[in-house]
């Protein structure tokens, strides 16, 4: 029989029947390893699935406890998609819709915007402890946590009224995809993203409009409007990549894990002409330097003791070791190795009231790690992992580009390629 | 001669397949003392080894309308009484281009006069409504089909023939047949348990072995031709389709995809073997051909889907004429009272049929037996719910109270799988919901259930009963721990070594025709668990 007859149908995009039971997911998985109540990855993934083929009654609202880790597909050794299993049965199975809460904690543009308008009253009320009880008994969302404190003036005005002019008198120029939490939450991360650019000879443009990722409103059920984000997203990243010819990197690991990895198999939504041209400002970095094209001077007198965390997107990506190899580029950098753990936090699954046990149950190891190994601050990648790391532990936790930022000897580095 | 029972039975049937557990049943329910014989295991022979297939009749419809009939009534009388073996699934019959549509109107008026309910599709509505079918489909009839499990059904009537005072004995043979001049008055068996042979006596001996009945027959001295022919099956690791899909046209190869539990099915070819080949249930490779060429022409996506196993069975027909292909013969009942025929009194030969019409065999056979044996007792075999079956307050989408536990999975599938006798199963204990069975959701405490309550004497004999290795891993994760769960039980641990060899044997045999892609990878595993890890020698067995 000719190959072509085989090729327009695939059943199982999931390809869980490549799953031979080898159970490595199972031991990889961290939330298994703290909350007996979950099935596992493999029970929740291959195994599952073909029960709920048979009867979609077998689907088990135990599955929302998956963090979405992805370390199960890391482990892998068949390539099985397990998480997108689980997400797909979420998606396609749980009868709960989302709730109130689910929508706030999804809706990170949508609250961002009205929160950090009113920045200078949201901040101190969220932080009141009688406002975090009732928060925790109304909406679930646990007490012990403390929502990020939004910004006065958000990334994107800074931009237009600070940066926005001085970037076309640059010979070479990439897209910015800043993410939420740079817009509302962190402007200085999108604030040193720019330096460095800047002294590296590149100017940094906005997307024309991008809107969130998704990842929280995916995670939460929210899949129409996920989409439809998705969908408008990828048009502007077409925009500065096919029509403009300008790469668009991000500083967040989970918006751009979402953009590349989650659009075409949880949403359908294909990314192929922008997939290969979205990238992580620290691969994009490393890569200039690796080749040759680039090369940064540090301060001399930068002296820091740092630990760097692997966030699971990171892991799933496989670019933790661009954003620690540049770590250890700075000659000041005293660097400590943590195992790779999961934080717990998982996004907004850490907020939930039902999940900050396993939560911090999953975290504890890590923080164990970071407070016995005597850094400065702790450095990641991720929002969400910062944000779980100085919860649960004494330390700061800072973006490796911050980091590089404040290491850079930005004059020495311009002169460099200027002369 | 070891032992000489000196009770008489009423009855004594031979044979644990579906007649026999049915025709058993039957008699008890009609207060007849019972006694059955199998030589392996309940559903071993053809109950076993076929698609599964809760036939409406449509398919004998234009060929055979006393079948299609006899099936269309047996269908509804099942849904009833056996609702926890039968899954509802419904079935097209669809028309390809290749075929000739005329077919079709032929089909649905043959259809009509049997009494099967038909409904013509649009071919794209019948793309919606099954997602998996062929979408060149220039045709489309919706019939009343569905999914039977042969395993449970003839355990469920075994269950009940218990209930009812039978006596069930499993693994014992029938070597000779006892006679007094032109009577039959018993059997001789060989206890394959405990390697001794072992005499019965009743007044009436049936012989319902299927495909070895004719051997049967043999040992009392009549002549029964029986006409052999084999069909291969192949079993896909999950469900592709959700109704069953059959081919509008004469049936031919390799033409009915039946989704049934967690897997589904293609199926059969036909092939006419000597009889002394009904043993040797080999799946050739031509077979396996065969079987992926036409059944990709009803689902395409079976092309992308990893293949579990293959099997075959043998079709216990008569042979009436010299067809070649054996698919003109009907497959209609063949009672014989021996007297009648032969001069042999005490001995009737129940056969023919198929395993959709085992309940009007049984029905058939019985009221023959209480005519000889002077009962005046009503069939009560349609009207009452087998063991399981009875109507429940639970369904499945509410099995379990708990939302947040891995225990959820295994106490929906025993539901699922024994009905309401899945109440005698215990749960909530941590240890015994966890799950010996990953693929299938079998937990200890159901494999505890079986082998005290389902008549288990070793791990094949639990697969049947439970899905125990039936799943995508065959055996891979589940073997182990269901021999130490059989092992803890039974006093015989010596033999659980050989018991475990055997089980892992038999999953291979059902590979070995299969053995590309995904399925290699798992057999490598498989021997790395078993020949590595275990140190468990082929030579075990």
């Amino acid at each position: 029989m000719k190959k072509e007859m085989f090729e327009p149908f695939n059943s199982s995009d999931n390809n869980f029947e490549q799953c031979v039971k080898c159970t490595i997911c199972t031991v990889y998985c961290p939330v298994l390893e703290v909350n007996p109540d979950y099935p596992g990855p493999k029970q929740s993934g291959p195994d599952g699935e073909r029960l709920r083929l048979k009867d979609q009654n077998f689907y088990d609202e135990s599955l929302k406890l998956c963090l979405n880790c992805k370390r199960c597909e890391v482990a892998c050794p068949h390539g099985v998609k397990i998480g997108d299993i689980i997400q797909l049965a979420r998606i396609k199975y749980s009868k709960k819709k989302p709730k109130v809460r689910d929508m706030i904690l999804a809706n990170t543009d949508i609250v961002g915007t009205m929160a950090s308008t009113f920045a200078p009253i949201v901040n101190p009320i969220v932080a009141l402890k009688p406002v975090r009880l009732m928060m925790d008994g109304v909406l679930k969302i646990d007490h012990h946590r403390i929502f990020p404190k939004y910004a006065g003036m958000r990334f994107e005005t800074w931009y237009r009224r600070y940066a926005a002019s001085k970037q076309n008198d640059f010979k070479k120029h990439v897209s910015y995809f800043h993410g939420c939490y740079v817009n509302y939450n962190f402007p200085k991360q999108g604030k040193d993203l720019v330096k460095i650019m800047n002294a590296a000879g590149y100017g940094v443009h906005l997307l024309e409009k991008e809107k969130c990722c998704g990842v929280a409103l995916i995670s939460n059920g929210l899949i129409n409007q996920a989409t439809k984000q998705a969908k408008h997203n990828v048009e502007a990243f077409k925009k500065s990549i096919v029509d403009k010819n300008m790469p668009v990197i991000s500083t967040s690991s989970t918006c751009i894990f979402t953009i590349r990895d989650e659009y075409p198999h949880l949403l359908g939504v294909k990314n192929d002409e922008i997939r290969n041209e979205s990238e992580l400002a620290t691969r994009f970095l490393f890569r200039l330097i690796d080749s040759g094209k680039l090369t940064l001077v540090f301060k001399k007198d930068y002296k820091k003791r740092i630990a760097y965390h692997t966030p699971c997107h990171m892991e799933k990506l496989g670019w933790s070791i661009y954003s620690t190899a540049l770590l250890k580029m700075i000659p000041g950098i005293d660097f400590v190795s943590l195992e790779s753990r999961c934080c717990g936090i998982a996004g907004t699954y850490g907020f939930k009231k039902e999940n900050y046990k396993t939560s911090q149950g999953v975290g504890k190891p890590l923080f164990d790690q970071i407070e016995s190994s005597d850094v400065d601050f702790a450095a990641t990648d991720c929002e969400t992992c910062k944000w779980q790391i100085e919860m649960s532990t004494t330390k700061k936790v800072e973006h490796p580009i911050s980091i590089l930022a404040e290491a850079l000897d930005v004059e020495a580095t311009v002169k460099l390629w200027q002369k | 001669m070891n032992k000489n029972i000196s009770k008489e039975y009423d009855v004594i049937i031979i044979g644990g397949g579906a007649t026999g557990a049915g025709t058993a049943r039957d008699c008890a329910m009609r207060g007849l003392s019972v006694l059955l014989v199998e030589r392996h295991d309940f559903a071993t022979g053809a109950t076993g080894r076929n698609h599964g297939l809760l036939h409406s009749g449509a398919r004998y419809a234009v060929t055979d309308h006393e079948s299609a009939a006899e099936c269309i009534k047996e269908n509804m009388i099942l849904r009833r009484i056996a609702n926890h073996c039968v899954e509802e699934n419904d079935g097209l019959f669809i028309t390809l281009p290749e075929d000739d549509i005329s077919f079709q109107s032929q089909f649905v008026d043959a259809c009509k006069s049997a009494g099967i309910g038909t409904e013509i599709l649009d071919p794209d509505f019948a793309r919606r409504i099954e997602p998996s079918v062929n979408p060149d489909l220039i045709g489309a009839v919706k019939v009343p089909d569905g999914s039977v499990d042969p395993f449970r059904l003839t355990m469920s009537n075994a269950l009940d023939a218990r209930i009812h005072g039978a006596v069930l004995l499993t693994q014992h043979e029938v070597t000779g047949v006892v006679k007094e001049q032109n009577r039959v008055i018993g059997v001789v068996l060989f206890n394959h348990e405990r390697k001794e042979k072992v005499k019965y006596y009743a007044k009436i001996i049936v012989n319902a072995g299927g495909i070895w009945g004719h051997h049967i027959a043999d040992l009392a001295g009549v002549n029964i031709n029986m006409f052999p022919a084999k069909g291969s099956l192949l079993i896909f690791g999950h469900r592709v389709n959700k109704m069953v899909l059959n081919r509008c046209r004469k049936p031919a190869n390799a033409d009915i995809l039946v989704p049934g539990d967690t897997i589904c099915l293609i199926g059969t070819t036909s092939e006419r073997i000597p009889y002394d080949q009904i043993d040797n249930m080999f799946v050739s490779r031509k077979d396996v051909d065969v079987l992926i060429r036409e059944g990709v022409k009803l689902s395409p996506a079976l092309t992308a889907t990893r293949i579990l196993r293959a099997y075959a069975g043998v079709r216990p027909l008569v042979a009436a004429d010299n067809d070649p292909s054996g698919r003109s013969i009907s497959r209609g009942i063949v009672l014989l009272d021996h007297q009648e025929r032969d001069g042999l009194s005490g001995f009737i030969t129940i056969t023919g049929g198929k395993l959709m019409t085992y309940r009007l065999m049984a029905e058939e056979a019985t009221d023959l037996i209480c005519k000889k044996l002077s009962v005046d007792k009503q069939c009560e075999t349609a009207e009452k719910s087998l063991p399981g079956a009875e109507k429940s307050e639970h369904p499945l989408s509410i099995a379990t109270e708990k939302v947040y536990t891995g225990a959820n999975i295994s106490q929906k599938s025993a539901k699922d799988r024994h009905g309401t006798l899945a109440k005698n199963i215990s749960n909530g204990d941590d240890y015994e919901d966890s799950l010996v069975c990953e693929c299938e959701g079998v937990s200890i405490a159901e494999v505890k259930y079986a082998i005290n309550e389902l008549h288990v004497n070793n791990l094949i004999d639990l697969r049947r009963r439970t899905r125990v290795g039936m799943g995508t891993c065959q055996g891979e994760l589940c073997a182990c721990r269901a021999a130490a769960l059989l092992c803890e039980s039974s006093e015989k641990s010596g033999k659980a070594k050989d018991d475990l060899a055997n089980f892992l044997q038999e999953r291979w045999k059902g590979m070995l025709p299969i053995t590309w892609g995904e399925g290699i990878n798992e057999i490598q595993f498989t021997s790395w668990i078993y020949e590595g890890i275990y140190g468990l020698k082929p030579d075990n067995n």
